[in-house]
């Protein structure tokens, strides 16, 4: 009853590689995965779990989605208006503080994960 | 008004000091910062100060003064409100790291729907998702025994102090001036002098009052009278007659702009603003047979469990700020009828933002936190203008049907073409600034459109069918 956002079930798409976006997305509870297909493969390129946001590239970018989200069990998602969030961005900059840092995180784990690739080779 | 003199530039009491050490007013490492209220905007603004000051390496000492025990149920620990904290704000919060827990959020709201006495008609929102909360401030009405549903304001309280603010459960009784810094005291402590002291006391708590002492020069918002009634029920009760829609009022009831009743866990509460809404107001609106039909007769006498009458603004203040004082919230400026909690956030977060990059001058708020008030300010002037014409619309009956007709009609249609929904959505629910609903009624086809369903709306045939 005291839930916000949408429920997904296991296994249900939020967002898909390909479609145009409009929105971003904040995971209310449960874990989704983030994932892409690669020659008949499924390649999971992370988990996210409460808290944690994905989507965001559809911001900053006119590009279509870069990967398919789908649910790890049930899951809450909180869907966030890109003009809602950039009205408000334009007031308040430091709003998208939190989403730089992550993102920075971001590319701190997949720097990471190259120089493990590059080893391995 | 108050005279609260050191706007915009200080002068009287405090002015040789001021000439001297202007260049220190800013926050640095072991600065103090006195937040009276800790209510939305005292723990909003107590929470992003300490977050900034946290990134930029400033080690800062935060009291916030707040008496009411959040944690305990009953209208002396509540902060009276009708509890929707809107989709904009859950957005914002959730974008922030803020997320509503469950204990708090006692409904997720996915959709309302509008009463008229012309009919009903329910306007889902466009993603089928429930991204408006329905909370209490406090820990429920009287009569609450056990708490189930934790307290909106304690869990905002409780972030800012698990920033690192300290709560002081004290209240304020006076502040003065001491060698330049704004000092305040309480009848259990020694006196405090902060190097900035932020005013969040509402407009509730006659807390305003003490600022006159401190001689500086600002107008205070105005405010008119509400009312508000939380009815008990059993949650199942709850569910049927409302579900997890808000159900706003459109009737043709002088001076009553606006009246809503919203589901929570086990308590509906029921919502009216307006021009000094009184108890004649109040019982012909319970007695209309719109309200009937949404929460009959035997869900409500006995089962008012507790009422209350607080104030809103209808006028933001002016000047809210001089050297080392900053007002935030609703004794700053608000959103006029809507999203008061949206209005604390902004205008907390904005003075906070000042204060850390800008530092605590009248000159640093004047530039970096009054535009976000006067951004607000002038949104609530187009405000008032959309209730004016909802207000004469209500009168005329056509309008009623006609925009029950384009309403009903738009349910079907791709949410980009449900014009008269999004704009009733956005008014009745704060999600939008009034600009944007003005400017989406402007669109061409709006108002044909309008006219239109009004003129099939009043057919003799459409009569017959109504
Ligand atoms: C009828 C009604 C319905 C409303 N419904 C909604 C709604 O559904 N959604 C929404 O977003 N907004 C709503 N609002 C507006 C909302 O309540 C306010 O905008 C919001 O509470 C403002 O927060 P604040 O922190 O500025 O003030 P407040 O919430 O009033 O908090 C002020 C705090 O200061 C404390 N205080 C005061 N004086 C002193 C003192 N001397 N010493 C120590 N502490 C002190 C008080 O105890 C209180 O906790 C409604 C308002 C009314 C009147």
């Amino acid at each position: 009853m005291g839930e916000l956002g949408r429920l997904y079930k296991n296994g249900e798409c939020i967002v898909e590689l390909g479609e145009a976006g409009d929105c971003m997305f904040v995971v209310q509870s449960g874990t989704v995965e983030v994932v892409r297909q690669q020659g008949g493969q499924t390649i999971c390129l992370a988990k996210l779990a409460e808290g944690e946001f994905f989507g965001e590239m559809a911001l900053f970018e006119k590009e279509v989605r870069s990967a398919t989200v789908r649910a790890r069990g049930d899951v809450r998602v909180l869907t966030v208006d890109k003009k809602n969030l950039l009205r408000r961005i334009n007031e308040d900059p430091s709003l998208a503080f939190r989403m730089v840092q992550k993102m920075s995180k971001r590319i701190r784990d997949l720097n990471a994960e190259l120089v493990r690739m590059k080893l391995g080779q | 008004m108050f005279r609260i003199a050191g706007w915009p530039y200080r002068r009287a009491r405090t002015s040789d000091w001021a000439a001297s050490a202007r260049g220190a007013l800013e926050l640095d490492s072991g600065s103090r910062v006195g937040v009276i209220g800790g209510g939305p905007a005292g723990s909003f603004f107590s929470y992003f100060l300490l977050e900034m000051a946290e990134r930029m390496g400033i080690e800062l000492k935060v009291d916030i003064y707040e008496s009411r025990d959040f944690g305990s149920p009953g209208p002396a620990n509540c902060n009276h409100c009708g509890g929707i904290v809107s989709e904009s704000l859950v957005q914002m919060l959730a974008t922030e790291g803020i997320l509503l827990p469950t204990e708090v959020v006692q409904r997720g709201i996915d959709s309302y729907v509008l009463h008229m006495d012309v009919g009903d008609v329910r306007i889902e929102t466009p993603l089928h998702e429930k991204r408006i909360a329905a909370v209490h401030r406090g820990s429920g009405p009287r009569g609450v025994t056990a708490v189930k549903w934790h307290s909106f304001d304690k869990f905002l309280l409780d972030l800012a102090v698990k920033s690192g603010a300290r709560h002081l459960r004290e209240r304020v009784r006076s502040v003065s001036w001491s060698e330049g810094r704004p000092r305040i005291s309480t009848k259990a402590g020694e006196p405090k002098s902060y190097d900035l002291m932020v005013a969040a006391m509402g407009v509730n708590s006659g807390g305003l009052k003490l600022l006159d002492e401190l001689g500086i020069e600002c107008e205070p918002p105005k405010t008119t009278t509400t009312h508000i009634s939380e009815f008990f029920l059993k949650p199942e009760v709850v569910e049927r007659y409302l579900g997890s829609a808000m159900h706003v009022f459109l009737l043709h009831i002088p001076n009553l702009e606006f009246a809503a009743l919203i589901p929570k866990g086990s308590h509906v509460t029921l919502v009216m603003l307006g021009r000094e809404i009184n108890k004649e107001l109040i019982q012909s609106f319970l007695d209309s047979p719109e309200v009937n039909r949404c929460l009959p007769q035997e869900c409500r006498g006995e089962h008012r469990v507790c009422s209350c009458s607080p104030r809103i603004n209808i006028r933001g203040a002016v000047r809210p700020f001089a050297d080392r004082v900053v007002f935030v919230g609703d004794c700053g400026m608000t959103r006029l009828y809507k999203d008061g909690i949206g209005a604390a956030y902004r205008t907390a977060k904005a003075a906070a933002t000042a204060a850390i990059f800008d530092g605590v001058s009248a000159e640093a708020f004047r530039r970096h936190y009054w535009p976000t008030c006067r951004a607000i300010g002038a949104d609530n002037r187009i405000g008032k203008l959309i209730f004016a014409a909802t207000q004469t619309m209500m009168k005329l009956r056509p309008a009623r049907r006609g925009v029950l007709r384009m309403v009903s009609g738009e349910q079907c249609k791709p949410p980009e073409r449900r014009r008269m929904s999004t704009v009733l959505w956005d008014v009745f629910t704060g999600s939008a600034p009034y600009k944007e609903v003005l400017l989406r009624t402007m669109r061409p086809g709006f108002v044909p459109h309008l006219l239109w369903d009004m003129a099939l709306a009043t057919r003799p045939t459409a009569k017959a069918d109504a």
